[in-house]
């Protein structure tokens, strides 16, 4: 039963997170508090929604490194509406960063999808050019505090029964996206092209079509993502998020979800994001360098990558070992 | 049946005495024994499934036989490797050429043993001149230093022949060397293995075109299933003699075809043509019909099926589906059409490994299972319940992956997945292909049940058993045409050969 449960790649996770928690416990139980692991989840709630953008992707065989850069881009434009209309309602500069964020991912998934590049390539490419346009718009100029409006800067940090704005955002995504993932066609079809692109064209499936939707929800969470750092941190420049794409990428893999496709949940890239916030937030409590950190994160994600490896590995044999059987 | 054998002027470069592989569940080759000889021509002739493959693959190092000698000069050895077989001078020329497209031509020549200079890095000044010495030998004319990408297939199978001549190989296996060949090319294939001859080079020619076994070989061998049937002088042999011995059987009558009342046509199609692939595709398809495809691998059948449900689009032609012009531009089309194609490799198109048994089945039928938008799990487990047990599924649960099943098992499941569509038009590409014969035989009665029950089914198999126990009605596809149409009355596996590898026929077969 134990041996089986193990072998659930979540409930794995959610072993090594409590492990985690419990070592740091050991060195420093004041951080296992309720309010203060309320507080880790809300430092991580960004890289969740994130997370959760880049595992649809990741599913269909793709990767979207443009992540960072195209939230970077919304929050400017998003902070950049503030500070020229004050009076504009937050709710609608939310939207138009997150339909910005979505026609950024339509740019990547129209290239991705009708001129059949590598995925890798077009967001590599992407990413220059959206932290290009910052600077175009920007001439490089940073937005402060300042001049951003009261309520712009106050929403993520609203109080609602107890718990900020963003973690109920985070939560709201989480939500939504296990019932398109697991409810919807669409979801199934993330899987399905993920798992075998050949079979899901037989099925009737389009599969540059799921990979355009795929980057169409990548960089709609992107775009709220933007709203969402730059009004917490209450700047706006060109460089911000620089290379959290990797951090994007990494809570992906060890949150369990197959690089090579079609394997992954939503759990998975939730608990994935988690494990990273609470080292992030963990190791300079316990007095450990940021540099170390870096180091531990690369650590961490090579023995996700190597554990869920061998699992499918395992799973690989099976097939063999009834094929001969028959 | 056996041609008396005529004393060889020389002893043979390379002998295969007793061979014998089995495979699980099959027996590949039993007891096959063969000699080439210097200087001489002998061509491999076989259905599908005949064991030329096997018996390619054991000569090259491949695979290991299970009993029997491979004697190479007098004297017994093995090939546990291929790199041993290529030492021993065997070596193999491919339909589609094994070479390095990125690489030169010399360098693809010499890969593994370039000449070296004194400091142990590559001659190149040596590699190349050598490398155009071997290409002249070969009868080529072109420069060794360009890309081998640059280089069309005839050339590419010269540079293979150029490497044959740098390892020094006696024994040259061409196996269909001509089936991407352009007749031009062709003729110059056939000058080089004239100059292979004079060189002594001993080759084994294995082809389905009988013209060209009479133009190029000196001696034959027949296989049929596994074992050798017939050998001797091409001189003294017909096409005739050559076609019964490849068939040469009674097809047995354990096919469990019903009787079905065949009705009004379903699917009419006519005129498709495709630039490259296929053309004059004209045929009907009736309610509770069966209509074979037969053809050699390579024909155009699958490209044709593909084409059909908008996999890939013709250039002309056109589709009536129950007296409806039908424009099929995706296969989602043809699915809410009602035409399925269940394809030929079920490991690359088939099912989806890492997705429960439920979700596999439902995949093509989503659109039935959700209700604005969502998905029903209720319902999705309720037809992917109906259509497995109607198909004897043996699984624990239908939400276990379906990569835990047996490959009769999943094949199950990707017939289901099509069945839960509820299509007018079912084909079937080469539905029983690597399957054992338990699991063959319960495809089979599954196919005349859905016939019965007023599915038409096209089969498209490269197997004349199958195709002869199965099929109301065959058509012969050749070089991606339609070389000949036969009631089931009129079939014999004769005809079928004849008409598919294009020889000339006295019988009455309609060729079209």
């Amino acid at each position: 039963m134990i041996a089986k449960l193990l072998k659930n790649r979540e409930i794995l996770l959610v072993v090594a997170v409590v492990v985690l928690l419990a070592l740091i416990a050991l060195r420093f139980p004041a951080f296992v508090a309720p309010f203060n692991l309320a507080r880790v989840y809300n430092d991580t709630s960004i890289l969740i929604i994130l997370a959760l953008g880049q595992m649809a992707v990741i599913l269909t065989r793709c990767i979207d490194l443009s992540m960072a850069a195209n939230l970077a881009l919304c929050g400017m434009v998003a902070a950049m509406l503030n500070a020229a209309f004050p009076g504009l309602p937050i709710p609608l500069i939310i939207l138009a960063a997150m339909a910005l964020g979505g026609l950024l991912g339509m740019i990547n998934g129209t290239l991705v999808w009708k001129l059949d590049i590598p995925p890798i390539v077009v967001t590599l490419g992407t990413l220059t050019i959206f932290r290009g346009l910052i600077f175009l718009l920007t001439d490089g100029k940073w937005i402060n505090a300042h001049e951003m409006s009261e309520a712009f800067k106050a929403l993520p940090r609203l109080d609602l029964a107890g718990v900020p704005v963003l973690s109920w955002l985070s939560l709201l995504m989480v939500c939504v996206m296990f019932l398109v993932m697991s409810r919807t066609p669409l979801g199934r079809a993330f899987y399905a092209v993920g798992g075998n692109p050949h079979a899901a064209i037989y099925t009737g499936i389009d599969v540059g079509r799921t990979r355009f939707f795929a980057y169409c929800l990548s960089g709609t969470l992107a775009g709220l993502s933007g709203y969402l750092w730059v009004s917490r941190y209450a700047v706006a420049y060109v460089d911000i998020a620089a290379g959290f794409e990797l951090d994007i990428i990494a809570a992906c893999v060890i949150g369990g979800i197959s690089i090579a496709g079609g394997i992954g949940s939503v759990a998975g890239a939730v608990l994935g994001a988690l494990f990273l916030g609470v080292i992030k937030n963990a190791l300079p409590v316990i007095n450990i360098s940021p540099f170390a950190q870096m180091a531990i994160s690369g650590t961490v994600i090579i023995i996700a990558v190597a554990v869920n490896a061998r699992a499918e590995r395992r799973k690989g044999r099976v097939i063999l070992r009834k094929a001969e059987a028959v | 049946m056996l041609q008396e054998k005529t004393p060889s002027r020389a002893k043979p470069a390379i002998t295969l005495e007793g061979i014998s592989k089995s495979f699980p569940g099959v027996r590949a080759l039993s007891d096959v024994s063969l000699a080439l000889y210097p200087g001489s021509v002998t061509a491999l002739i076989g259905e599908n499934g005949a064991g030329k493959s096997t018996l390619v693959k054991i000569l090259t190092g491949i695979y290991q036989p299970d009993s029997g000698v491979i004697r190479v000069a007098d004297s017994d050895t093995t090939f546990p490797t291929a790199l041993a077989a290529a030492r021993a001078g065997v070596t193999a020329i491919h339909q589609e050429t094994v070479l390095f497209d990125e690489l030169s031509v010399a360098e693809n020549i010499f890969l593994g043993h370039a000449p070296r200079n004194r400091f142990g890095l590559i001659d190149w000044k040596k590699l190349n001149a050598d490398a155009e010495a071997l290409l002249h030998r070969a009868g080529a004319d072109f420069d060794p230093t360009i890309r081998l990408r640059d280089l069309g297939i005839a050339k590419k199978h010269l540079v293979a022949i150029a490497r044959a001549l740098s390892v020094d190989a006696q024994v040259v296996i061409m196996d269909e060397p001509t089936a991407a060949l352009s007749h031009k090319e062709i003729h110059e294939l056939y000058a080089l293995i004239e100059r292979l001859k004079a060189d002594g080079k001993a080759i084994l020619f294995i082809s389905h075109k009988f013209d060209e076994i009479f133009r190029i070989a000196d001696r034959y061998t027949v296989f049929r299933d596994g074992t050798m049937v017939g050998e001797g002088l091409i001189a003294e042999v017909s096409q005739d003699d050559l076609v019964r011995m490849m068939v040469g059987r009674a097809v047995d009558s354990v096919y469990p075809k019903k009787e079905v009342r065949i009705g009004e046509p379903v699917l009419t199609v006519s005129g498709y043509r495709h630039p490259t692939e296929f053309e004059d595709i004209n045929f009907e398809l009736r309610r509770g019909e069966i209509l074979g495809f037969y053809g050699l691998v390579g024909a155009g059948r699958s490209e044709f099926m593909q084409s059909l449900i908008g996999i890939t689009h013709p250039s002309a032609g056109a589709v009536k589906l129950d007296g409806e012009v039908l424009v099929i531009r995706s296969p989602a089309e043809a699915i809410r059409a009602g035409i399925v194609y269940v394809p030929e490799e079920r490991g690359r198109q088939g099912a989806i490994i890492g997705m429960p048994i439920f979700q596999n089945v439902t995949l093509p039928s989503l659109s039935h299972t959700s209700r604005s938008g969502f998905l029903k799990l209720a319902d999705e487990f309720a037809l992917a319940r109906e259509y497995t047990s109607r198909l004897d599924l043996r699984a624990a649960s239908l939400d276990q992956d379906v990569g835990t099943l047996s490959g009769g098992n999943q094949q199950k499941v990707v017939i289901a997945k099509w069945l839960a569509t509820k299509p007018k038009v079912i084909i079937l590409d080469e539905p029983t292909k690597g399957i054992d014969i338990g699991s063959k035989a319960a495809v089979h009665a599954f196919m005349s049940e859905l016939a019965a029950q007023g599915l038409s089914v096209i089969m498209v198999s490269s197997e004349i058993p199958e195709i002869m126990g199965m099929s109301d009605r065959v058509i012969v596809m050749r070089e991606g045409r339609i070389a000949g149409r036969f009631e089931r009355s009129e079939l014999t596996a004769e005809r079928l050969v004849r008409a598919a590898a294009g020889i000339e026929t006295q019988l009455n077969g309609r060729a079209a």
